[in-house]
Parts: C-alpha cells; sequence; structure tokens
C-alpha cells in the first residue's frame, strides 16, 4: 500500500519531496482505483527510492480535492521539485504508467 | 524475454466470461492461465455498484466483488491469473502464441478471447479535453464530486439509466439526454427513472458539443426531430451510450463482423481458427449480460476441451517445449 498523505500533510509530503511524486486519488467505492492498487505497488517497489508513490483517500481529504479540481477516481499527479508535472485520469495500462512515470523522472 | 512452456489453454479477459472458462478449464485438468489485464482486470462489472440479476445473489451483489468471487473460485481449480496486459498474439497455427506487457511469452495449443468491450465514446472534439474534467464514464467512481450540481447521462439503455439512479444521490438534478422518444432499458430499470423526482429527460436530443475551459460548464443539444440546437448548464456529463468489442488485439487474423465483433459458428463459441474460441461482449452485441458472458464463458470451455481431446496429448509441459525445439 502506498503511503496516505493528507490535506495536512500534502505540502510537506509531496511539495517538499526530494524525489519526484506521484499521487493517487482514490476513494473506497471507486472499483478501477481498486484494480489499480497493486499495480501501483508493483511501480513503487520497482522505483522505490527515486520515486515516491503516495496515495490520497479522496473522500477525507476535501481540501485537496478542490484545490485541484479533482472530478474524477482514480486521477494520479506527477510531482517534479514541487511542480505539478502531468495529470492521468482513470485506470491505465501498466506500460502507460511507466511511460509516466519515466517522463517525471527525466524532468526531476 | 523468457519463454513458457506450451500451455493446453490460455485465456485472455478476466470478466464473467473469461473467469468462468478458467473455472471450468481448471476443473477439466487444462491448467488454464488467465491473462487478466493490468487494470481492466474484472471486466466491465468493476464499474459497476449492486448487481441485482445474477441468479444465487437474492440480496444483490456488487459488482467488483462477485469479480472477485469469480476470481477465487477459478484459482480454487488451479487456474493461474496474471496480472498483465496482451500487447500482441499470433493466433494461426496449431500453436498460438501470446506476449504480454510484461515481456512474457506464451505459447497454447487453445486459447479462449474474452476481451469484453470497451464505452463508446461521443466523438466530440472536446470529449477527450474534458475528460477527467467532468466527461466521465464511471458514476460509481464520479457521481461523488458532482454533489448538488446539475449532471447529465447521456444514452438510454440500461447502464444509462443504472448512473442516471445512481447519481440522484448526488445531483442537484440529472437529466438523461437520449436520442429517441422512450427508453430502451429494461421495464423495471425504465420505470424506476420515470418515476423519479430527480430525473429529467430531454427526448429525441442528442449532444453536439461540450463546454467548459478548464472543467464542464454544460452541454449543446440538438433535437434530432427538428434539428434545433439549445443549451443545457452542467458539471458533469456521464456517457452510457454502449460499447465497443476489444477486438484491436485479433483485428486482421481472425473474423469479425462489420460492427467489430468477432464472429462465431453457429452455438459455438468456435472462431474462424482451428483451437481459438471467443466468448463474452467480444463476441455477443445482443444479449451483454454477465451471466450470458457467463454461460458462454462456459460454451468456450468445453469447447476447447473438446477440441484438444481430439489433439495428440502434451504429455508433460518439459517435453513438450523441448518436443517444440
Amino acid at each position: 500500500m502506498s503511503r496516505e498523505v493528507t490535506d495536512t500533510t500534502f505540502d510537506a509530503e509531496v511539495l517538499g519531496s526530494s524525489v519526484p511524486v506521484v499521487v493517487d486519488y482514490w476513494a473506497e467505492w471507486c472499483g478501477p482505483c481498486r484494480v489499480l492498487n497493486p499495480v501501483l505497488d508493483e511501480l513503487a517497489a520497482t522505483y522505490e527510492g527515486r520515486v515516491a508513490f503516495v496515495a490520497v483517500n479522496a473522500d477525507e481529504n476535501p481540501g485537496l480535492v478542490e484545490r485541484f479540481g479533482i472530478v474524477s477516481l482514480p486521477t494520479l499527479q506527477f510531482f517534479a521539485a514541487g511542480e505539478l508535472t502531468d495529470v492521468l485520469y482513470g485506470a491505465r495500462p501498466k506500460s502507460m504508467l511507466v511511460e509516466r512515470v519515466e517522463a517525471v523522472l527525466a524532468a526531476a | 524475454m523468457t519463454e513458457t512452456p506450451v500451455r493446453d489453454v490460455v485465456i485472455v479477459g478476466s470478466g464473467p466470461a473469461g473467469y468462468t472458462a478458467a473455472i471450468y478449464a481448471a476443473r477439466a485438468g487444462l491448467r488454464p492461465v488467465v491473462l487478466a489485464g493490468s487494470v481492466t482486470a474484472g471486466g466491465a462489472l468493476m464499474n459497476t455498484t449492486e448487481v441485482e440479476n445474477f441468479p444465487g445473489f437474492p440480496d444483490g451483489i456488487l459488482g467488483p466483488e462477485l469479480m472477485e468471487q469469480m476470481q477465487k473460485q477459478a484459482e480454487r481449480f488451479g487456474a493461474e491469473v496474471v496480472w498483465d496486459d496482451v500487447t500482441e498474439v499470433e493466433l494461426a497455427g496449431p500453436i498460438k502464441t501470446i506476449v504480454t506487457g510484461g515481456g512474457e511469452t506464451y505459447r497454447a495449443r487453445a486459447v479462449i478471447l474474452a476481451t469484453g468491450s470497451a464505452y463508446r465514446e461521443l466523438g466530440l472534439p472536446d470529449e477527450k479535453r474534458l475528460s477527467g474534467r467532468g466527461v466521465s464514464w464511471c458514476a460509481t467512481c464520479d457521481g461523488f464530486f458532482f454533489r448538488d450540481q446539475d449532471i447529465v447521462v447521456v444514452g438510454g439503455g440500461d447502464s444509462a439509466v443504472e448512473e442516471a439512479t445512481f447519481l440522484t444521490r448526488f445531483g442537484r438534478t440529472v437529466t438523461m439526454v437520449h436520442r429517441r422518444d422512450e427508453l430502451r432499458a429494461s421495464k423495471i430499470m425504465a420505470d424506476r427513472a420515470l418515476a423519479d423526482p430527480k430525473i429529467r429527460f430531454e427526448w429525441n436530443s442528442e449532444i453536439v458539443g461540450i463546454s467548459g475551459d478548464t472543467k464542464v460548464t454544460g452541454v449543446t443539444l440538438r433535437d434530432t426531430v427538428t434539428g434545433e440546437t439549445r443549451e443545457l448548464p452542467a458539471g458533469g456529463i456521464f456517457v452510457a451510450i454502449g460499447h465497443e468489442p476489444r477486438t484491436e488485439l485479433v483485428k486482421g487474423q481472425i473474423e469479425l463482423d462489420e460492427a467489430g465483433y468477432i464472429v462465431v459458428q453457429g452455438r459455438t463459441t468456435a472462431t474462424n481458427l482451428e483451437g481459438v474460441f471467443a466468448c463474452g461482449d467480444v463476441v455477443d452485441h445482443v444479449y451483454r449480460q454477465a451471466i450470458t458472458a457467463a454461460g458462454e464463458g462456459c460454451s468456450a470451455a468445453l469447447d476447447a476441451q473438446h477440441y484438444l481431446a481430439g489433439l495428440p496429448p502434451l504429455v508433460d509441459d518439459e517435453v513438450a517445449v523441448s518436443a517444440e525445439a
């Protein structure tokens, strides 16, 4: 499981991260989020130490939902050096996720 | 790239058709591999809420839960489920080859295609741009974000009605936009929607435009009778206008009908290629139910079993591999 970040810890953990961060917005009721989880876990293991994978429970963190205008789950945000560089909506194939992770690594 | 031994059967897809085929094939001792998909695993039911019409569940069951149960049942009998996407298939000849995104190559004497279908899109230029920004294909995922907003649901079938009914929990209004002057949905679903005070209807209407800069603000409707257009404000648009068969993998190798569905012979699941069987939504554009897909999955496993019985036996994976080489 990815580490959960919240309305209060987001800025420090995501914007202040020394490595690029992939943020996964999810919720209990979202089927595609559930199927995306094991894929994100695999990627987190592959990129350990180089890219951080965190999760935001959209149901419990209205501040972040509002701030980024999240209206779709799952949504993946890619941050490099505190900047939002990429957004991906919906559960996408692993190969596409790898491409985007590589891109955010290159941007960092 | 690693290569695995020749198997009896590989199943591509993990909806009700794929898993039912796996249950039957596993119980027949065929040791099937199910290539379930990295993120499409479980198929269309993963995006639904309550399934009320699957026999054996008088109180209903959640779509994702039903799929998890089917997966467990298949695994119980020895089916091997692989969470990877198929990127390439070679279906001609006695040994079929299937390559996954993870770089694995599977070889099998029989293949069961159960790749299902994908959502049909409206085909409007702004649809892609605003997808994830108010245009959605998953009411259960995204409905929550449209609390007290005006919501539009496009379509008139069971899925459209199911989504509209679900979305009344959140929306201030839910408007169903449908091309015809009556719903195509089953009577129980249609009656439920027609009786729902929160659901409005725009009959004989189609969406010809979606407006919004960074998020959806409304849609342009065209009257299918008079041709007149009008604007309708909306924060969310849920598209439920049907499905397209997922046949991009096999296109050019296998016989498809003009709509792109795999053609099977009579009441069987046999395709025009020997040893290749197809079942579920990738074949069926008529019934399209979890239970019919499951039934076809069963037929496909039995057809594959019958086909394999007519071939010389695979003594043992290792032997088969060296004999192959």
